[in-house]
């Protein structure tokens, strides 16, 4: 809520400037979001008045004035002068009370008014508009001021410009600070002063016109007062001092009617509406909207009622959403001559999230949703009339109140511990400070018990619905009494160990792993862009934002791989040759089975593409390839001791190339896959050159294998090389498991060192060469121990795979 | 051929010569052979001993060994000397630039975010804060009613929320973990909940996704008081200064009394860092917790705040843009 410094002072005017002020209620819980002057820097603008106004002899858009001063001289304005000024505006006319900028003037943006020649007639000074001194954006023609305004006082003084705006983030508990009155109150509280309120003298009616109530929904609305004021004048203008008071608040002028009740909902915090007379037809009737009912509200737009919106009808139609918006037929107009004006109080249920089912939320509805003081209609209804009836004129009819006293929300009765407030608070505030803070926030205090057992009695007022229970007044206490004043202490707890699995493996080794191999990491959105995610998951279910910040933002990743890319092309277009990539993360698989429909897994993801490592003076310059990729995600399994345990095997994956695709398994269940990225997604998705890319579950791979030690041999191990001739399609995997099987226990570790196809070997054909460490626990192998496990592995690899030796 | 002294000592001056001619090891090898060897020219001196008379064998056997030991020791000399020279040229045709760079030498980072969560766990866990983590696709129990804020609440409205549906969201808050903790673990808890949470808004200051690092203690006699004394160690921890802290009152529907928490930036302005209270009894006795016997506080703190004033980043949204010239700054 935004308001006017100086309307506050006028109700509380505690010994501050603006800052400290500000800083006050600020560390109050009101958080000041702003504090903004009320006017533009100007100086040597003075009340004038157009004595003088004729036709400028060469110009037919300028008239040239004479414009008197009064009193007020300057270096520049002899005192009694009638000062010469050439006029553009249109409203500029005889007898109007102008704001003139004299010769010397320094208006906003350091604009110096100057003496100048306008088409050959000389002009002392201006006639300034709104927005010229900085009180509005735009304005059409001069400002107009008051009849009464003092010739020759400075702009500034009479409209008390020295003022700022200060905006107040209010939280969604303190709706009772979104009126100057609570505010002022609050302030109030803060600097133990009396808060002045504005005498509310109540109307005599001088007509009978009255309209009956009737209220069919009185938990909703337990209260509703309604006045008939006739024969108000449609050309009636709303005061300067109101459009001002309305402005430093952020709230435009509209018409007299409409900015009195704007003008309650600022000073009271209470909101009001107003209805045309002749437009209602019969008496006021609240009620729930009835099904399909439809109403056109002041914006012009048709709405089709919801069955638990709550509606002011008439006895025939809706006339507005009650508390929320107003309709078009029945609002005010500028030929309206009768009015019906409505105070009402609406429970806070009723309203809440009503207004947000159209779309609508309304400086009303704000206030009604957090709830409005129960016990302030009259007030507000006399209030306005006082005001209306100075304004516009008129003569007011009795007001006309239909209740129902058991909704009423009823003065709260709320005891507060010693012991649960020294418990929550862990610092005692002395009895006598409790009782003053309570006292000072306007609660009733009654007290019984003494020290540990002493008891707060309570009686809230009803301005304060947000205090409910012990806890609230805890924090009152603990918030006047300042939560700077109470101590830091460090906790104490009990040092109770907490289980530590050793075989769960922790997520930043394997990140740390990742980065040792040079990768970084990257966090993307986990929404990401349909059309980017179809390609690469073309066919798969998947959950979207109905409601998205943009369409390529719109649906829920299927893996990490769609924000990865595109991080990776964007780099690229970046001029990032090399670029290695990881992330972990969720993935969102719908999943009926899953919790709320969705699996979330967790998944650590990869891509690579450029060289295999910088250019380097003595490394050959080589593209990045699977291998390289299929090592960072070996070296990832090497963390969990277990790397032996995880099979990779050809697979197809729609995002990757058919021939250069490996997905990882570990018993059985899938862990996740590497491989190329699939050429024609590399041209779709713009990637420059061969890209390589993995997934894994975390789950599957945060696991590690304790150790179980056995004893090493003392005796010597022997090493033989084997080169075997396979056909190509034959995978290394299924040469080195039937080794690793028929090897035998001698058998203790297996290297494939080099694949070789070309020359010497037949086309289709390959060679590979395996050095097998042979070696016992209890004895030095013979040669023949030896030469028997070689001949059982060549003999087998002939049956199984016809390999053959190689010549 | 004459046995006898002159002839000894002539080639004890040959082998002088032989030896300091020998430029390497192998032609001095060629010297020791021809010298010392099985038919060097010692052994041919030691054959004529016999024919010497028997009184004369012992003397001149006794001349040539000390004209062998002569020989040898000139050679051995020669030879260190020629080994240490070998030595010396192969080192020095071995030298190279030691200033070229090395091979290897990349090593990647982590993402800043990582890191200041990376940090903000350490901290705590030091205190024995257990890690949790929770689903970022929850329900409107676990992220609202549950948190005491009820549908329709105005503080939901604050939250901007991705819904899927009016019963399903993308969290908002990481306080829903608190929530899961609580329905499974008795007091006393200290658990730190880090992670994504979502709004939607998306400007200069706003990113529709972002980090917080939730924190929750629930024990017997736990006060707000000890919520200060954390907080106040934390945040002059984390940024290893005594940084100006001040706790401002505030609202949230599941903690009261409510703080938020500003520090004083370089510019002299107050900047909110952290949102935190009491655990609201409702929140507890949703849980199954007695509020009459336990209490508890809990904080929720931007990780990317806390990261652009650690690191002085400018731009909220150079967290998730993932260019690597950002991102290479934080290895």
């Amino acid at each position: 809520m935004k308001f006017s410094e100086s309307w506050l002072r006028e109700w509380v005017n505690p010994a501050l400037s603006s800052d400290d002020l500000a800083h006050q209620i600020t560390m109050a819980g009101l958080e000041v979001d702003g504090v903004d002057p009320v006017a533009g820097e100007f100086s040597g603008v003075v009340i004038g008045e157009v004595v003088e106004c004729g036709p400028h002899p060469d110009a037919d858009k300028l008239q040239v004035t004479k414009i008197s001063l009064g009193d007020y001289s300057s270096t520049t304005v002899e005192k009694g002068e009638l000062v010469t000024i050439v006029c553009g505006a249109k409203n500029c006319r005889l007898g109007l009370k102008v704001a003139v900028a004299t010769v010397g003037a320094v208006l906003p943006g350091d604009f110096k008014i100057k003496k100048a020649k306008l088409r050959g007639v000389p002009s002392f000074g201006m006639l300034c508009s709104e927005s010229e001194i900085g009180l509005a954006d735009d304005s059409d023609g001069i400002m107009e001021l008051a009849n009464d305004a003092p010739l020759g006082q400075c702009v500034r003084e009479y409209l008390d410009l020295n003022d700022v705006t200060i905006d107040v983030d209010l939280t969604a508990n303190r709706g009772d600070c979104l009126g100057l009155k609570g505010l002022a109150r609050e302030v109030g509280v803060l600097n133990s002063l009396e808060v002045t309120e504005p005498t509310i003298t109540a109307a005599t009616p001088t007509i009978d016109d009255a309209i009956t109530i009737n209220i069919d929904a009185n938990e909703a609305c337990p209260r509703y007062l309604g006045r008939v004021i006739k024969g108000i004048n449609s050309k009636a203008t709303t005061p300067l001092w109101m459009v001002e008071k309305l402005r430093r608040c952020g709230t435009r002028s509209i018409d007299p009617v409409v900015d009195v009740t704007n003008y309650i909902l600022l000073e009271l915090g209470h909101p009001m509406h107003a209805f045309d007379l002749a437009k209602l037809e019969g008496g006021i009737n609240v009620r729930f909207a009835n099904k399909d009912e439809k109403l056109t509200l002041l914006d012009e737009n048709e709405v089709t009622l919801k069955e638990g919106t709550l509606v002011i009808a008439d006895e025939n139609k809706a006339l507005a959403m009650a508390g929320i918006f107003g309709g078009l037929e029945s609002g005010v107009t500028n030929n309206t001559t009768d009015i019906f004006l409505e105070s009402a109080f609406f429970a806070p249920l009723a309203i809440l999230g009503k207004a947000r089912q159209y779309g609508l939320h309304t400086d009303s509805s704000h206030r009604y949703e957090r709830g409005i003081d129960p016990t302030l209609q009259h007030d507000a209804m006399e209030r306005a009339t006082e005001l209306l009836l100075t304004i516009v004129g008129g003569q007011a009819g009795p007001v006309v109140e239909a209740k129902s006293d058991a909704d009423i929300p009823q003065t709260k009765d709320v005891n507060l511990r010693r012991k649960m407030l020294d418990s929550r608070i862990g610092h005692h505030i002395e009895d006598a400070q409790v009782s003053e803070i309570l006292t000072r926030l306007g609660f009733t205090v009654t007290t019984t018990g003494e020290s540990l057992a002493k008891v707060w009695q309570v009686i809230v007022p009803a301005y304060r619905f947000d205090i409910k229970i012990e806890v609230d007044l805890i924090e009152e206490v603990a918030r006047i009494f300042g939560y700077n004043n109470i101590p830091n202490i460090a906790p104490k707890a009990t040092l109770k160990m907490c289980e530590q699995k050793e075989a769960n493996l922790s997520l930043s080794n394997l990140k740390q792993a990742l980065v040792n191999r040079d990768y970084q990491e990257a966090i993307t959105y986990s929404f990401v862009d349909p059309k980017v995610q179809a390609l690469l998951h073309p066919g798969q279910e998947v959950m979207t934002l109905p409601h998205p910040i943009s369409s390529e933002m719109s649906v829920m990743r299927l893996s990490l791989w769609t924000g990865l890319l595109q991080s990776m092309v964007y780099n690229q277009n970046r001029q990032q040759g090399r670029i290695r990539l990881f992330e972990t993360g969720l993935r969102f698989v719908p999943d009926e089975n899953a919790e709320n429909g969705v699996r979330q897994q967790n998944m650590i993801a990869g891509v690579i593409s450029g060289l295999r490592v910088d250019e380097h003076w003595s490394m050959e310059k080589a593209a990045t390839d699977f291998y390289d990729i299929k090592g960072d995600v070996e070296a990832l399994l090497a963390l969990t001791c277990d790397a032996q345990g995880y099979e990779f095997s050809k697979a197809e994956v729609d995002a990757l190339h058919p021939g250069q695709t490996a997905q990882i398994t570990k018993n059985g269940v899938f862990v996740g896959c590497v491989g190329t990225l699939h050429p024609e997604l590399e041209r779709k998705l713009g990637l420059n050159g061969r890209t390589l890319i993995f997934e894994l579950l975390l789950s599957e791979v945060l696991v590690q294998k304790i150790p179980e030690a056995s004893d090493i041999s003392r005796f010597p191990a022997n090493r033989r090389d084997l080169a075997i001739v396979v056909k190509e399609d034959v995978d290394a995997k299924n040469v080195l498991q039937l080794i690793e099987k028929v090897g035998g226990n001698y058998l203790i570790d297996l290297n494939l060192f080099d694949v070789y196809k070309g020359q010497g070997i037949d086309d289709g054909f390959k060679s590979l060469a395996i050095a097998l460490v042979l070696q016992d626990t209890s004895k030095t192998l013979e040669e023949k121990d030896i030469t028997d496990v070689i001949d059982r592995v060549v003999a087998t690899l002939k049956t199984e795979l016809n390999a053959s030796l190689r010549d | 051929m004459n046995l006898d002294t002159t002839t000894i000592d002539s080639i004890v001056a040959q082998a002088e010569v032989a030896i300091a001619q020998a430029s390497d090891p192998t032609a001095l090898d060629q010297v020791r052979v021809n010298f010392l060897g099985k038919k060097g020219l010692f052994t041919e001196q030691m054959k004529g001993l016999g024919k010497l008379p028997k009184e004369e064998k012992p003397k001149m056997g006794q001349v040539i060994n000390i004209a062998k030991q002569a020989v040898q020791k000139l050679l051995t000399e020669r030879g260190e000397l020629l080994r240490a020279q070998e030595i010396k040229e192969k080192l020095a045709a071995e030298s190279i630039d030691v200033t070229l760079p090395g091979r290897g030498t990349q090593i990647g980072g982590l993402h800043p975010v990582t890191r200041t969560i990376e940090r903000i766990e350490s901290f705590f866990g030091d205190l024995g804060f257990e890690v949790k983590a929770g689903p970022e696709v929850e329900d409107d129990y676990h992220n609202f009613d549950a948190l005491n804020i009820p549908e329709h609440h105005p503080a939901r409205q604050d939250h901007d929320t991705f819904y899927f549906n009016p019963k399903l969201v993308l969290r908002t808050q990481t306080s829903g973990v608190q929530i899961r903790t609580m329905e499974v673990e008795q007091p006393p808890l200290r658990i730190i909940s880090p992670g994504k949470v979502y709004r939607n808004d998306y400007d200069q200051t706003h990113t529709p996704m972002f980090h917080q690092v939730e924190g929750l203690m629930v024990d017997k006699d736990v006060s707000f008081t000890h919520l200060k004394g954390i907080l106040h160690d934390f945040l002059h921890h984390f940024f290893e200064e005594e940084v100006e802290i001040r706790f401002r009152p505030s609202y949230f529907p599941f903690t009261e009394p409510s703080a938020e928490v500003d520090i004083m930036g370089k510019n002299g302005k107050w900047l909110e860092v952290l949102g935190c209270g009491m655990v609201h009894p409702n929140v507890l006795r949703s849980v199954g917790i007695d509020p009459e016997v336990y209490t508890g506080f809990a904080f929720g703190m931007g990780v990317e705040r806390l990261t652009m004033l650690r690191y002085g980043v400018n731009d909220l949204r150079a967290f998730f843009e993932n260019d690597l010239r950002f991102l290479k700054q934080f290895k």
